[in-house]
């Protein structure tokens, strides 16, 4: 789907400082060979099943299912993966990639801190130096992240510029990356950033999507009706959907942060009120102002926190294969409620955005369909934050 | 007619760089018009911009105080209306690719060219991506400026081939900011990119006073200092005119014996 720049329709592209062209070159020159290199995947896949736990399950959710009374639903355990989110798929697939292209260190922004995270520990596990930015207000949002970064030996760095969130810890590892090349590989997080990252974690983040078919087959026999994940950047929906995009008849629900709404200045939802821009080394679909100023987005969810989407997003959105929906703080709190209680499943707050858009659609389709939402990481280090939204004070 | 190849002329070049609206845009034109008067070759006027991923601290700094005092890039156009009555050297546009393309890439460099702008600097947009930029630049004579960096090596023939007004030599690694050392070998750089262009070269990026200045002006056609000269404006606010007055005297007086 890519074209030989990186574009996806009129998106994608490479919009960053000359400083770093050559080494998103020599990333793109490495990964093409490594990328069907037997060895090279032989390896990523032992780490894959062997270590972070693959393949994921896929769970019936009778309960949930039959509580809605509409459509038969089904999880994608990406919280069951070791560090307890999809993250460690694509940072295992860069880390090996950045080891065998002779780098030593790996720099990483995270704004929940499961990317974070999951680069701290493949860089233990692969004996690199990380560090990892961290916008100053996700940091209090998810101190319990913060240690454990420092806990598997990483350095997190606060971003105090902007306002102190995941665009910001981006921004940072775009300056850090231009300071130090030689050793250093950036693991961006997401499907965001220029060419070829898009490219890069989405291919390791499909690996979802091809077990969910596999998986799927096996206990129904055919494929499903609909899939629903959460958009931040992206990449665990665009691994969930990219191996079915060319199934037309699923189809394919992205669910964004609408914060406190998408008619307030509170929202993080891209493409539900963004407009076409060029930023953070891609043109894609950003919240902005009139003179292009990147917006302060906000959304209870810090792993979905930021103005802009995936390059691949913005052109399943323009062709109209996949669509975007909004949930607010409250639906997805609700939903992080109602997972606990119905299935004993204590899902990511950014999670429960899709958890909510599936609980509102699933009673209005047949019983004979199938969803199937991703969950893409566990909501442990959320349970401090939505005690406190809910009034309660507890300790993290 | 005022063009970039004027700041060229008078031995080696002095660029100095201001970021619009900092503290505001009164201060601004006071500061353009005081480099002006005391010896600087070409302005590169910053449009500020929410995200600047290529700056350090100290233009970030600028950044978020004009934009916290409420410039836009309207406002900032009607500055350059007023200044242009009496600034004659050439000025160009620093800024980030979204604030172009969100105010329309045709209508700004249009705007532009009206006003009395010669170029444009985006350092968010390499040599694959000019296409973006550079036809509407071209249509309206304005030249949009290619960097070169330190990483460059094998794409310094491509990027200097296409160059227009000047070449904008990135002398080190990193984002904006003043250094005390300068390692890179920046006269190995100016000399492959004059392999393959005559369009004048100018080496920014750490310089901080008037002997890394001369230094650096060794190697190409001119200088570009830009938070040495923010850093006067954060301390001196409001009357930063004259001491940006001196400090320009001091730079131009540095490399123009070159």
């Amino acid at each position: 789907m890519t074209n030989p720049r990186g574009r996806f329709g009129i998106h994608g592209g490479q919009y960053i400082p000359e400083t770093l062209m050559n080494a998103v070159i020599e990333l793109e020159e490495a990964y093409d060979h490594y990328k069907d290199d037997p060895e090279f995947n032989a390896e990523l896949n032992s780490l894959l099943n062997e270590y972070a736990g693959r393949p994921s399950r896929l769970y019936y959710a009778k309960r949930m299912t039959e509580d809605l009374g509409g459509a038969k639903i089904y999880l994608k355990r990406e919280d069951l993966n070791h560090t307890g989110a999809h993250k460690i798929n694509n940072v295992l697939g860069q880390a090996l990639l950045a080891k065998k292209m002779g780098k030593t260190r790996l720099i990483a922004e995270t704004g929940a801190g499961q990317h974070g995270v999951a680069t701290a520990t493949a860089a233990a596990l692969l004996g690199m130096e990380c560090l990892v930015y961290m916008g100053v207000e996700d940091m209090e949002r998810q101190a319990l992240n913060v240690y454990r970064m420092r806990l598997l030996g990483a350095e997190v760095r606060g971003v105090e510029t902007g306002t102190g969130t995941l665009k910001d810890a981006v921004s940072e590892c775009m300056r850090e990356w231009t300071s130090r090349i030689d050793d250093t590989h950036y693991c961006l997080g997401s499907v965001m950033g220029p060419h070829p990252f898009p490219t890069i974690v989405r291919d390791f983040q499909a690996v979802i999507g091809k077990e969910i078919k596999q998986q799927l087959a096996e206990k129904e026999g055919r494929l499903p009706d609909m899939l629903i994940a959460c958009v931040g950047g992206g990449s665990n929906a665009i691994g969930t959907f990219y191996d079915f995009i060319k199934d037309e008849s699923v189809e394919l629900v992205g669910c964004e942060a609408a914060g406190r709404g998408i008619d307030t200045f509170e929202t993080a939802a891209t493409i539900n009120t963004g407009k076409l821009g060029i930023f953070h080394g891609m043109k894609s679909y950003f919240c902005q102002n009139e003179y292009g100023q990147i917006a302060p987005v906000y959304s209870i969810s810090a792993g979905l926190d930021y103005p802009g989407i995936g390059p691949e997003h913005s052109w399943l959105h323009d062709i109209g294969r996949a669509k975007y929906v909004a949930i607010t703080d409250d639906e997805a709190v609700e939903a992080f409620e109602y997972l606990s209680r119905t299935e004993g499943i204590i899902p990511a707050i950014e999670s429960s955005h899709a958890l909510a858009y599936a609980m509102k659609v699933a009673p209005t389709m047949d019983k004979d369909k199938i969803i199937v939402v991703t969950v893409s990481g566990r909501g442990d280090k959320d349970v401090a934050a939505i005690a406190r939204y809910r009034g309660e004070d507890i300790h993290d | 007619m005022t063009e970039i190849a004027d700041a060229f002329r008078n031995g080696k070049a002095f660029i100095a760089f201001v970021t619009c609206g900092d503290p505001d845009l009164g201060t601004t034109e006071s500061v353009i018009k005081s480099l002006a008067a005391n010896g600087a070759d070409l302005i590169e006027l910053g449009i500020p911009f929410s995200d600047p991923t290529a700056e350090g601290p100290v233009i970030q700094g600028a950044n978020e105080r004009a934009l916290a005092g409420g410039v836009t890039t309207d406002t900032i156009f009607d500055m350059v209306v007023r200044v242009r009555k009496d600034v004659k050297i050439p000025m160009v546009f620093m800024t980030y690719a979204n604030v172009v393309f969100s105010y329309g890439t045709e209508r700004f460099v249009k705007r532009c060219a009206e006003i009395g702008i010669q170029g444009l600097i985006l350092p968010d947009v390499p040599f694959e991506e000019r296409e973006d930029f550079a036809p509407a630049c071209e249509k309206e004579g304005l030249s949009l400026i290619s960097m070169v960096a330190p990483t460059s090596a094998d794409r310094i023939s491509m990027i200097a081939k296409e160059a227009k007004g000047f070449v904008y030599v990135v002398s080190s690694l990193g984002v904006t900011g003043t250094r005390t050392n300068i390692s890179t070998d920046v006269g190995s750089i100016t000399a492959e990119i004059r392999k393959n262009t005559d369009v004048p070269m100018a080496i920014g990026f750490g310089i901080s006073g008037p002997e890394q200045a001369r230094k650096m002006a060794v190697h190409a056609d001119g200088v570009i200092v830009g938070s040495a000269i923010v850093r006067l404006v954060e301390k001196h606010g409001r009357d930063a005119a004259g001491p940006i007055g001196e400090f320009t005297k001091s730079i131009k007086d540095a490399i123009s014996d070159l």
